[in-house]
């Protein structure tokens, strides 16, 4: 590449002229920063990458354990409540722990914002990837059950990334949001890991969208309820994942896809444009 | 062919006052909401310009030093011209691969082990894999940590952290490098290092942009210099030039004082100050006076006393208060009238810094008749040639052993 025949204008209001091009060329530091995070991660833990492991089938059995023994909830499933609990553990570990790493991604790298310049964009980007990784190891952990439970999803396994890539645009949008707004205002530090702890039980994790439709229903104004309730893009994908693995047992419930469609564009339109408008004064806020 | 070319460029900050930050919910929820939609903060913040109208043009393989007090907008400047922060108005053209050195090991994470932060600091300044690769051994070895390599950084020493960040950025080759004030860190020998490596990038032919309060480093490195004064670039130029003016400017020294008549003079009912000056003996080629210039003290004062043995006695001091040394002129005897007196401190003797001295006029060799304290300050610059190290030389004297003519007196 022919570097200096490159220029480069600095002003007000400018992000760099070609930046997507830029965000490109910036892979390696993509890559380097993604497995900074995975490296320092486990440092000095006895378990290490185990943890990848425990962390969804604890969670997993927890679900079991109160949803599916205490609330009886297992009585009428036709596949074991460890199989419809997993999908709604992968997703929810996922998008959690994502929202959690994004929203803090800018103000937890100051030293590198207040210090060198590259696209910003990459800091937001990375940190996804570090829950990509334990998502696919709690999809291996999937597998291993559903031998363990001889069970065998159908062909329609091959859409279980899709909905794990809109829940990670989902993620990316509302907490690259979160990433701006916390710069400023770190009050969003705050709201964040309030949000998880209340996300987790609106979603359904540990129960289905059917249910709650059908507990819903016998209340008035019961659709408008059900409306918010699918609003939550951690319900679209889960619902989805759960279509894709389990075969017959849950139908495709195009309600909670759509909305989660509509919230991953909303939120990525306005968080990139937010982004840009503000990622080259980050350093005088942070 | 210039390959950075800075347009007006200013640079507002906005300066919060604590009493009118965000007292109620409903000013911080406006806040919060003009964040989200961009709208404009009603609160009035007073203003505050780091940079005003900034404008120059670097050429190719120039290598500029910036100068100027604290606060000047130095690293404001940096920060824009480093794409860390933007500019409130103006602009910059810049061609050619820039890296920019604001702090040594810059994102070394303190669990990873050396190794994995040498990739990871490199490709933080902008290196590509295959460049650091190129370069793996010669960092290592530069660095002097091979035993090291795997060991978390956490648990080097503070000199092995920084050698190791500046071994990384050393490797670095951009076509424009900007360096801060990193030379401040590190002992003399890591100081030596670095210099001469800069060095090197200056001989390259590579355009090198350099903040320094060092002095002797920016006039040894640099061709040009830009002085910057409260955001304003007051002069740019030829690096000596510009030098002499930002000394010019900082020294608020007083070389001589003068008072016209007894009654408004220091002293005592025996002694009165009329004049006390420090001058240059030989003419200088400087607006400042550097380590070779030889001084002259020359003191002037009413004495009221008919007939007495005088002597006057001058001590210099450094800036932190220690005594350099008191020379002290042999008893004269005395009429009453105007009192002249002069020493000389000859070039080449003191080192540079900033003294402050003090007169004593003394009766009989053995009765103070008037200290006169803190008479005088004035600022020696540094002078070197010919060395690659241009770290503060130590000491309060760097003496080459001149003979020297002490006080001389007489009734005029």
């Amino acid at each position: 590449m022919d570097s200096s025949s490159k220029e480069v204008l600095i002003s007000n209001g400018k992000s760099a002229l070609h930046y997507w091009r830029e965000v490109w060329q910036s892979r390696e530091l993509f890559w380097i920063l993604a497995k900074r995070d995975i490296l320092v991660r486990y440092k000095q833990t006895v378990l290490g990458v185990a943890w990848s492991i425990i962390r969804p089938l604890l969670t997993a059995l927890v679900m079991v354990f109160a949803f599916g023994k205490i609330a009886k909830l297992d009585e009428d499933t036709s596949i074991a409540y460890m199989l419809v609990v997993m999908p709604g553990v992968i997703v929810w570990l996922f998008f959690s722990q994502s929202l959690a790493q994004i929203s803090n991604s800018i103000v937890g790298n100051t030293n590198l914002v207040s210090k060198v310049y590259f696209p910003r964009l990459i800091v937001p980007l990375s940190s996804l990837m570090i829950g990509l990784l334990d998502a696919i190891i709690a999809f291996g952990l999937f597998v291993l059950l559903c031998f363990w439970y001889q069970y065998i999803p159908d062909w329609k396994i091959i859409f279980a990334p899709v909905f794990m890539f809109l829940a990670y645009m989902g993620a990316f949008g509302f907490g690259l949001i979160a990433a701006v707004l916390n710069v400023k205002y770190r009050d969003v530090g705050q709201i964040i890991p309030f949000m998880i702890q209340f996300g987790y039980f609106v979603s359904p994790i540990a129960y289905t969208s059917e249910l709650v439709q059908t507990n819903l229903n016998q209340t008035s104004y019961g659709d408008w309820f059900y409306l918010l309730y699918t609003i939550n893009p951690v319900a679209g994908s889960i619902d989805g994942l759960r279509w894709s693995l389990l075969g017959d047992f849950s139908a495709f419930n195009f309600q909670s896809f759509i909305s989660l469609v509509i919230f991953d564009i909303v939120t990525l339109v306005i968080s990139i444009r937010m982004f840009r408008k503000n990622e080259n004064s980050f350093v005088d806020y942070i | 062919m210039s390959v950075i070319s800075v347009n007006n460029i200013s640079k507002k900050y906005i300066i919060k006052h604590q009493g009118k930050q965000q007292a109620n919910v409903k000013d911080a929820m406006s806040g919060f909401t003009n964040a989200l939609f961009g709208g404009r903060n009603k609160v009035e913040d007073e203003e505050f310009w780091a940079l005003t109208d900034i404008s120059f043009e670097v050429e190719k393989g120039d290598r500029l030093g910036l100068i100027g007090s604290n606060g000047a907008g130095k690293s404001t400047l940096l920060k824009i011209l480093s794409r860390i922060t933007e500019p409130t108005s103006g602009n910059i053209r810049m061609k050619g691969r820039l890296a920019s050195l604001l702090e040594v090991g810059t994102g070394f994470h303190q669990e990873l082990t050396g190794r994995e932060n040498i990739y990871l600091n490199g490709a933080i300044l902008g290196m590509r894999r295959t460049e650091i690769n190129k370069h793996f051994d010669a960092i290592v070895d530069f660095a002097g940590i091979e035993r090291f390599l795997d060991t978390p950084v956490k648990r080097y020493s503070s000199g092995m952290y920084v050698r190791l960040g500046f071994a990384i950025a050393a490797h670095l080759e951009p076509e424009i490098l900007i360096v801060d004030e990193v030379l401040a860190v590190g002992d003399a020998d890591f100081q030596k290092k670095s210099l001469g490596k800069m060095k090197d990038v200056s001989n390259s032919g590579r355009t090198l942009l350099f903040v320094s309060h060092n002095l002797t480093a920016v006039q040894g490195l640099c061709n040009k210099g830009a002085f910057l004064q409260h955001g304003k670039l007051k002069s740019f130029g030829e690096v000596g030039n510009v030098i002499n003016e930002y000394v010019q400017s900082v020294s608020k020294f007083k070389l001589s004082q003068t008072w016209a008549t007894p009654e408004i003079a220091p002293g005592t009912d025996d002694i009165r100050i009329k004049r006390i000056e420090i001058r240059p003996t030989v003419e200088l080629k400087t607006s400042y006076i550097d380590v070779r210039i030889p001084l002259k003290i020359e003191l002037e004062f009413w004495s009221m006393i008919e007939d007495a043995d005088l002597n006057i006695s001058v001590f210099l001091y450094t800036m932190a208060g220690e005594c350099i040394f008191n020379i002290g002129s042999n008893p004269k005897n005395m009429k009453k009238g105007i009192v002249r007196g002069e020493v000389d401190i000859p070039g080449s003797f003191l080192n540079d810094g900033s003294y402050y001295l003090s007169v004593m006029i003394v009766k009989d060799s053995a009765t103070p008749l008037f200290f006169f304290e803190d008479a005088i300050a004035f600022e020696i610059q540094d002078f070197r040639e010919e060395t690659a190290w241009y770290g503060k030389w130590p000491g309060a004297i760097r003496p080459l052993f001149i003979p020297v003519n002490t006080w001389q007196q007489e009734l005029l």
